[in-house]
């Protein structure tokens, strides 16, 4: 990796004091480090967010699961507050990489990156949930921008996500066999909004089908979508799977998921 | 049997240093003063350079020197050479384009190496290796093996047109065709063997050192085979005659074949030691593996099959193309041919066979021997071609193999393809693996998937595999350009402590402790007084390596021979010692008897008496230390039955192993476990190709596009079935041990296996890696047919 300037702020002010020019964000570094070591990034700054106790942690507050931005896939994976709240995300978090990942890897860190392929964008999209920042709340919907991009600023860094508990929930993943990211990942939740299905690993991000959606909306059951047709076009098409064997499995796991949500 | 001799399941002494963190590899050390390499590798497939400028990189700080081809090639060294000679239908022996060291004016394939820059720290030599200016031009590049052989295809060296290697055929093609015109059924499979990145866990790596005071080179080096380096090192690259270049592989984390051959990298690394007079050390990083480790298989295949109206099989015909990468690396002339197609005969007697092979030259890494080696590959086609015959021609296909195998009265039974198979019994093992797999029950488990809405299969592979490598004189003939004998010499220390040196080396195969059992064994030395030395051309006197399932066939041969001169000069010693007769010594498990009475005196006192020869027999030379080598008169021939039962989600294409059963004759066994480990360890590299591995070059630029765990994928725990394996037992008739080789089994066996499982599941053939989507799409297309 190239040279850069180090930084281990304490707190989340401090943390944005030191953002600015070519600073990156460290949090848990699963993709981050890789690529520093590719010499794909050239940042003149890191500055780690592992030294601000404020970021991490799980809570309930009211009908809402908040987990802070630096809380490692494995907490959320074995936190038993998440696993009577919204057992599909703490499914979810179990099954993101290996140990060895769900040991460093963080919400916020998976969340800022929105990685197309990865299990936490389906989750927020899927709950309707809201990223908090040191400047404001987003909502999923909102959050989202494109491959890799989000609604986040320069000088904004997420601190927490705001989990509504759903009536229920479901993810089934269907995982790439190299990489185990999801090659399609399907979230569903019945929630007193109504159901959102939200896909993962399939297109260039995250994103929701409605026509399941209003399809579930009477029958929450597996059988409900099967006159929904997802269309290939826009969808990812590479080694691992077609753009026609992805728009498949999006049915296949949403029925998954769905079962696994009691549907 | 002891606890520790023949036939114990002794835990591997080795182990304890790899599980603490205090194995030795390559990496590990750390020579005074050394600096570090780094190789700048071509991004393009193929391109010609038309200029490299260093000037920037050699200026930038810590640098210690830029070296181009151009430098390599003005200090008049050689380059890596391929040991193999391949003659062709032509009667000329095969095409063997030069391989520069470092890339002079051409850049072949992505990763080829065009400048070796030497810094103070790996981060200083990248960071100079971002200011060498290298200008390509670049060419079409060609991927695949049928492609590259193509009129019109890019020329990839002008010493090769048509990018071929040689045009090789074998067997009897009159007799052949009469067959196939005679026969009542025949059946054809076009197959694709899938390329594969052998992936040791421990990536290439090397260190050059010079001693200018003595004129001597040390590399230290991940090989399977360090005399063999020294060797082509010195005769064809000559950088140092033998007796001044002394190659050490301390601990190696894994081969398969890949850490064999005698790479460009390893070369540049000990010529810039020399050059700079300065310890120069290279570890590749994985991406870099990917790119540069030779890769394995690669063959595109035609076979036919023909047999008569009761299913007996008249002749096998078989077309195969083979993608030997940009160039030759040091025996991939001989893996397509002499170790893989006089393995067509399988078990089976098969009244004629002919093949023909094609190698050729394409715009990616070189392909070479990888577990196996060939073996597969010939298994893989005729495997399932008798499973495909058999669900043709309607028959059981255990039955159809067994109306086909070469009897037990038939040995040795000489195949239509050179090899002679000495002993074996191929019913023994299909027998006890339809036992375990309780075959007769298969129907019921097949009619519960389906009520579960799985598709169920089951799929054999009766396979032969030719280990112990290799007769000299046969080898030789055929075109090999080294004798594959092995050394021993089994040194008693005054104490009655034994070191064993021997010319095969230990990259995970537990050597340390099978070979310490067969001491223990033969010598009555304690187990732990036995210390197994490999992998140093200066301790070891000579050595071929580890390759082929040679180390315990070969290699442990020539330490029972060096046993053997042991206990001779004993008898001698100990006779004395007793005042007896030498022919009335008798000899039994480290302790030497005068015969008929109860007079004994033990190996170690023996010993004690060769070092301290106080009272010595007259004409016998002091010490307890002899040598061996063993040149084996035949192959040996491992040969068994495995069977794969598998479960296809039709809604996914996801194969599920449910079972695994493998039976194997390996002749006599020494120590169980670690057979079982080999086999466990052989059958998840046979899944990883069948189902999950698949090399792919994009077709058009010659980008490798899995070229990292990210895309590459290797079999995990979670792929696995829990294996069960058995073991039948004809014992080699040709070496005193009675062993065979195990390390290759499961790799060679387990393709077909599966494959013919996944295939009788979905009701149609398809290609490894049997992905989910071909899966889904097979299973998709027989649906819509059944419609």
């Amino acid at each position: 990796m190239y040279s850069f300037d180090y930084h281990r702020p304490r707190s989340v002010d401090d943390a944005v004091r030191q953002l600015g020019g070519e600073a990156k964000l460290l949090a848990g570094g699963q993709t981050f480090i890789p690529t520093l070591k590719q010499r794909l990034a050239q940042p003149d700054k890191i500055v780690d967010l592992g030294g601000i106790a404020e970021l991490s942690g799980i809570k309930v507050e009211g009908d809402a699961v908040v987990i802070g931005a630096m809380t490692r896939h494995g907490a959320v994976a074995a936190s038993a507050e998440v696993a009577k709240a919204i057992p599909a995300l703490a499914k979810l978090a179990g099954g993101i990489g290996d140990p060895q990942v769900r040991n460093m890897g963080t919400l916020g860190g998976s969340v800022a990156n929105n990685d197309p392929a990865a299990d936490y964008p389906a989750a927020l999209l899927g709950l309707g949930a809201s990223v908090e920042t040191n400047k404001r709340t987003v909502a999923a919907d909102d959050f989202f921008t494109g491959m890799f991009e989000t609604a986040l600023g320069e000088d904004e860094i997420i601190t927490r996500v705001r989990f509504p508990v759903p009536q229920a929930a479901g993810y089934a993943k269907f995982a790439n066999p190299a990489s185990r990211y999801a090659l399609v990942g399907v979230f569903v939740a019945r929630t007193p909004g109504g159901v959102r299905v939200a896909v993962t690993g399939a297109g260039p991000g995250v994103f929701r089908i409605g026509a399941m959606e209003t399809a579930l909306a009477g029958n929450f059951s597996a059988g409900a979508i099967d006159g929904v047709s997802v269309s290939a076009d826009g969808l990812n098409s590479d080694m691992h799977g077609s753009a026609e064997y992805r728009a498949h499995l999006v049915t296949v796991m949403a029925k998954r998921a769905i079962a696994a949500a009691g549907g | 049997m002891t606890d520790t001799g023949i036939g114990a399941s002794v835990r591997r002494k080795e182990d304890r240093r790899f599980t603490t963190g205090k194995g030795r590899y390559t990496d590990d050390i750390h020579r005074p003063g050394q600096a570090i390499g780094y190789f700048l590798r071509s991004p393009h497939a193929h391109a010609n350079i038309k200029g490299i400028d260093t000037t920037a990189a050699k200026a930038a700080p810590g640098v210690v020197a830029v070296l181009t081809g151009a430098d390599y090639a003005a200090d008049g060294f050689g380059n890596p050479i391929c040991g193999w000679t391949v003659t062709g239908k032509n009667g000329e022996g095969h095409i063997a384009p030069p391989h520069p060291t470092i890339a002079v004016d051409k850049v072949r394939q992505v990763g080829d190496a065009v400048a070796l820059i030497v810094a103070e720290t790996l981060d200083k030599a990248k960071d100079a290796a971002e200011l060498v200016e290298v200008d390509y031009e670049e060419l079409p590049a060609v991927v695949n093996i049928a492609d590259a052989l193509a009129s019109g295809a890019p020329q990839i060296h002008a010493e090769a047109p048509g990018n071929l290697c040689f045009d090789w055929d074998i067997g009897d093609k009159a007799a052949t065709e009469k067959a196939f015109s005679a026969a009542a059924h025949v059946t054809t499979l076009e197959l694709v063997n899938n390329r594969l990145v052998p992936n040791a866990m421990e990536p290439r790596a090397a260190i050059g050192e010079y001693d200018s005071g003595s004129e001597e080179i040390t590399l230290y080096t991940t090989s399977q085979n360090p005399h063999v380096a020294r060797l082509v090192i010195s005769a064809f690259v000559g950088l140092a005659p033998e007796n001044k270049l002394r190659v050490i592989a301390p601990d190696v984390g894994g081969g398969f074949g890949s850490k064999i051959f005698i790479y460009p990298d390893e070369i540049a690394v000990a010529w810039a030691a020399r050059k700079l007079d300065r310890p120069v050390k290279w570890t590749a990083e994985r991406s870099e593996s990917f790119l540069t480790d030779a890769h394995g298989r690669d063959h595109i295949t035609k076979a036919e099959l023909a047999t008569d109206k009761d299913g007996r099989i008249l002749g096998l015909r078989v077309a195969t193309l083979a993608n030997f990468g940009a160039y030759l690396s040091t025996f991939a002339t001989a893996v397509p041919t002499y170790l893989y197609a006089t393995l067509l005969s399988g078990q089976y007697a098969i009244p004629t066979i002919y093949a023909e092979v094609k190698g050729g030259f394409t715009n990616t890494s070189p392909v070479d021997a990888y577990r196996g080696a060939g073996r597969p590959e010939a298994t893989y086609v005729v495997e399932r071609l008798m499973e495909r015959a058999a669900r043709d021609l309607g028959i059981d296909p255990a039955e159809f193999r067994r109306r086909n195998f070469i009897g037990t009265d038939q040995f040795p039974y000489q195949t239509p393809v050179i090899l002679n198979y000495d002993i074996g019994d191929y019913g023994a093992s299909l027998d006890k693996a339809l036992e375990m797999i309780d075959y007769g029950n298969f129907a019921g488990r097949r009619a519960a998937s389906e009520r579960n809405g799985k598709h169920r299969g089951i799929g054999f592979a009766a396979y032969i595999e030719a280990c112990g490598i290799a007769p000299s004189a046969a080898v030789g003939s055929l075109g090999a350009g080294v004798g594959l004998w092995e050394s021993a010499q089994v040194r008693f220390n005054p104490t009655g402590s034994v070191t064993v040196f021997t010319g095969s080396h230990s990259h995970g195969q537990g050597h340390e402790t099978t070979f310490a059992q067969l001491i223990c064994d033969r010598l009555g030395v304690p187990f732990e007084s036995i210390e197994i030395v490999h992998g140093d051309t200066k301790e070891v006197p000579f050595g071929m390596g580890t390759y082929g399932s040679r180390s315990l066939a070969v290699g442990g041969t020539a330490i029972a021979k060096a046993c053997t001169k042991i206990v001779d000069k004993g008898k001698k010693i100990a006779a004395h010692l007793m005042e007896a007769a030498v022919d009335d010594i008798e000899y039994k498990s480290g302790v030497f008897k005068v015969a008929g009475t109860d007079r004994q005196t033990t190996m170690a006192e023996v010993a004690f008496a060769a070092y301290v020869p106080h009272n010595f027999p007259e004409g016998v030379e002091p010490g307890l230390n002899e040598s061996a080598f063993y040149d084996p008169l035949n192959f040996t021939f491992p040969a068994g039955t495995h069977i794969a039962e598998v479960e296809v989600d039709p809604a996914t294409g996801t194969v599920d192993i449910v079972d695994w059963v493998a039976v194997d004759d390996f002749g006599n066994v020494i120590n169980p476990m670690i057979v079982e480990g080999q086999v466990h360890g052989g059958i998840a590299q046979g899944i990883g190709q069948a189902l999950l591995e698949g090399c792919v070059y994009d077709r058009e630029t010659g980008q490798l596009l899995s070229g990292s765990y990210m895309d590459y994928a290797m079999p995990r725990a979670d792929d696995l079935p829990n294996f069960r394996v058995g073991l039948t037992n004809t014992p080699c008739t040709h070496n005193e041990l009675g062993v065979k080789g195990c390390g290759e089994a499961g790799a060679i066996a387990a393709p077909a296996a599966l494959m013919n499982a996944i295939t009788d599941a979905i009701g149609s053939e398809i290609d490894m890696p049997a992905t989910q989507e071909k899966v889904w799409r097979a299973v998709q297309s027989r649906r819509m047919a059944a419609e």
